[in-house]
């Protein structure tokens, strides 16, 4: 029982960091980023390529390991950024439906670029967290296990300290709610979104980094299911809402552990899936949504 | 007083006032007017189907031409939902998997003849597409678009995961068409011509499955629905005001895609004799929904040039094979930036009727009256914005 709640929390704090960013980009210029999975995956490739390029295999170092994570996350928040401009920013006043397709083409071009560079096995993912663990409360614990619970904490209450308490975040804030508004008000709308685009995609390179230390292998396909988790966890939140996806990352962490005991490993993802067609069904503002104005 | 005003008003001679002008006479003619362009276009695109086989009867070009017809079936399938409706499905490939393991499991488990299957394929997909739009067509089109691809995956899981559908093996060893004793296995001959299986599957349930698809579709999407779909699509508010049930459109225009892809699914099971789970992965969605949005969403030849532009060229362009998906990842977003119409728009006017812009209405006796500066003045050229600026 405790071992399925520990086991939740981890998967949870995964998806939680690249709901986040999801969140981030469809609260304030409400696009759903499909390359967004993709972004987790170029973190873990981003990683893999510099410890290689360096010659590191099979260490298990923390230092090394936070140094790979913040080489990462600005990497793949400039490429965020880069994808934002190139592809998103252009189409900004299209149909909805221009956009999406946008995204498609970009999540495609993401994959298939890895796929052509790295090719298309998975890789063993150069630096691994010990794995020796202690019983906790009658769970297993392990070091790594915690080391990346603290790291995902700690990003979280990063983002949420930008967001609550700076000036750049008032911006963000007042962008979701209205920008033209914010625009009007002096906000430079485009940098603010630039700035979202890129701690969006960092987080979600931050948990690709982490994901390839803790699973050890990486492929060019990694970020596709957990794109489609991430975004069911921002939806059980309340897509927009920061709390909620942190709320609804860990939450379907959890569901997905649960899920997955009682009904079989083999069915998790059918699991979550159902699980974000009823919640579409029957709550689809999400536990903290704010109820959503469809209509202008 | 009051009566006697209405019976006055039933017999007056009410007439609408004559037109000011006459109006032109629409063009006729294969090279003067749009419709008699495409309708022998469509002619010219029939003949050569029916041909196909007389120039070319190997099994290789046969079964590419096969895989190319049911592309393009579910390409139309897509655009009814895409194009029409404006509703983005990421899962489609779920539908082609719903008709494919409907009909092979009631053809090998249950062994019914090919035939009898039919209904039961499209039965479980107008259920599908119920399930899986009934609770999100209410919602925003985006959530619609994620639900989709989770659907899609959950389809694609659950045919990895049940014994009736095989596992990760899939389904082997489904027959062929067969009517009342007769099988398309037994061949054909017609005036002294032997036509082996490959090809009776072809001209007799392959081409007529997709003509009546392709002009099918094209029927709907100009009839009343068709109209809602449209204007659900340009904005479902204004379709809302003006009396349109759009749950209702939109739920219409799913549960049809939703057919359009079991048919082809079907199609697809009896072609190839068997089916696994990695035929439906996600890659074919984005494949198909590539191939509508290259073409011209809402366009139905732009549809099936991108249709034939997707499925034949892995096999035009075997050396870049490695990289045909991530050209196509590209050219969709290039596409979406720069020819957001696609390559052949559905408001697309031939170039040689494009250059001659509609001519101030000729003067009759009705119009001599008015001095020819009124007419000139800002309705001179009345249909010259619409015709060149509209897109979808």
């Amino acid at each position: 029982m405790m071992q399925l709640i520990w086991n939740g929390l981890i998967v949870g704090s995964f998806y939680a960091l690249v709901a986040l960013g999801y969140s981030m980009v469809y609260g304030i210029i409400k696009l759903l980023n499909f390359a967004h999975g993709d972004i987790y995956m170029l973190g873990a490739f981003v990683g893999f390529f510099t410890l290689s390029a360096f010659g590191i295999s099979n260490e298990t170092s923390i230092p090394l390991l936070l140094v790979i994570l913040l080489l990462s996350m600005v990497t793949t928040g400039l490429i965020g950024v880069g994808i934002e401009r190139v592809a998103y920013r252009p189409l900004r006043r299209s149909p909805r439906l221009a956009v999406l397709i946008t995204a498609i083409g970009v999540s495609f071009t993401l994959e298939y670029g890895v796929r052509q560079i790295f090719g298309p096995n998975p890789e063993a993912f150069p630096v691994r967290l010990e794995s020796t663990g202690v019983d906790l409360l009658g769970m297993r614990v392990t070091a790594s296990q915690i080391v990346l619970v603290v790291i995902a904490a700690g990003l979280m209450l990063v983002l949420a300290h930008i967001v609550e308490r700076t000036r750049e975040g008032r911006a963000m804030r007042a962008i979701a709610l209205d920008p033209q508004a914010a625009q009007l008000m002096g906000v430079n709308v485009n940098r603010v979104i630039s700035t979202v685009f890129f701690i969006g995609s960092s987080l979600a390179g931050a948990a690709g980094v982490m994901a390839g230390a803790y699973y050890g292998s990486i492929d060019f396909l990694m970020g596709f299911v957990i794109g489609l988790k991430a975004f069911t966890a921002a939806v059980i939140g309340g897509i927009g809402n920061l709390y909620g996806a942190m709320l609804g990352g860990l939450l379907l962490g959890m569901l997905e552990s649960f899920g997955s005991a009682w009904f079989g490993g083999e069915w998790r993802d059918v699991f979550a899936f159902a699980f974000l067609i009823l919640f579409l069904t029957f709550k689809p503002t999400g536990l903290l949504g704010a109820r959503v104005v469809e209509r202008m | 007083m009051a009566r006697r005003l209405d019976l006055a008003l039933k017999h007056a001679p009410l007439r609408a006032p004559a037109p000011l002008f006459d109006r032109p006479r629409a063009a006729r003619g294969v090279f003067d007017s749009q419709t008699g362009f495409m309708r022998a276009l469509g002619g010219v695109a029939v003949l050569f189907l029916v041909a196909l086989p007389f120039i070319d009867a190997s099994r290789y070009t046969m079964s590419i031409a096969i895989s190319a017809l049911i592309y393009v079936m579910l390409c139309m399938g897509l655009n009814v939902v895409v194009g029409y409706a404006g509703l983005l499905d990421l899962g489609y490939i779920a539908f082609f998997a719903v008709g494919a393991y409907v009909s092979g499991i009631f053809t090998t488990v249950l062994g019914w003849p090919m035939w009898a299957a039919l209904p039961a394929t499209v039965l479980a997909c107008i259920i599908a597409g119920i399930i899986i739009g009934a609770p999100t067509l209410r919602l925003r089109s985006d959530y619609l678009a994620i639900v989709t691809l989770g659907f899609g995956e959950i389809i694609r899981i659950t045919a990895n995961n049940l014994t009736i559908t095989g596992g990760p093996s899939g389904i082997h060893g489904i027959p062929s068409w067969d009517f009342f004793g007769w099988s398309f296995e037994d061949g054909l001959t017609v005036f002294g011509l032997e036509f082996p299986e490959r090809v009776v599957f072809y001209y007799f349930v392959a081409a007529v499955v997709i003509i009546v698809g392709v002009i099918g579709a094209g029927r709907l999407a100009k009839g009343k629905l068709g109209r809602a779909w449209k204007a659900v699509r340009d904005d479902e508010d204004a379709a809302e005001a003006m009396g349109i049930n759009t749950y209702v459109a939109k739920i219409s225009a799913y549960i049809i895609g939703a057919v359009w892809a079991g048919l082809a699914g079907q199609l697809m099971a009896t072609h190839l004799s068997a089916i696994s789970p990695n035929s439906f992965q996600f890659l074919y969605s984005a494949l198909i929904l590539m191939a509508v949005v290259l073409g011209g969403m809402g366009s139905t030849p732009g549809v099936i040039i991108g249709a034939l532009f997707v499925s034949l060229a892995p096999e035009l362009l075997r050396d870049f094979a490695e990289w045909r998906f991530l050209i196509f990842g590209v050219l969709l977003v290039v596409v979406m930036l720069f020819r957001p119409a696609g390559l052949w728009p559905a408001t697309a006017i031939l170039p040689w009727l494009k250059r001659d812009r509609p001519q101030p209405p000729p003067f009759t006796s009705a119009t001599a009256a008015v001095p020819p500066s009124v007419l000139e003045s800002p309705s001179g050229a009345p249909d010259a914005d619409v015709r060149e600026g509209g897109r979808g």
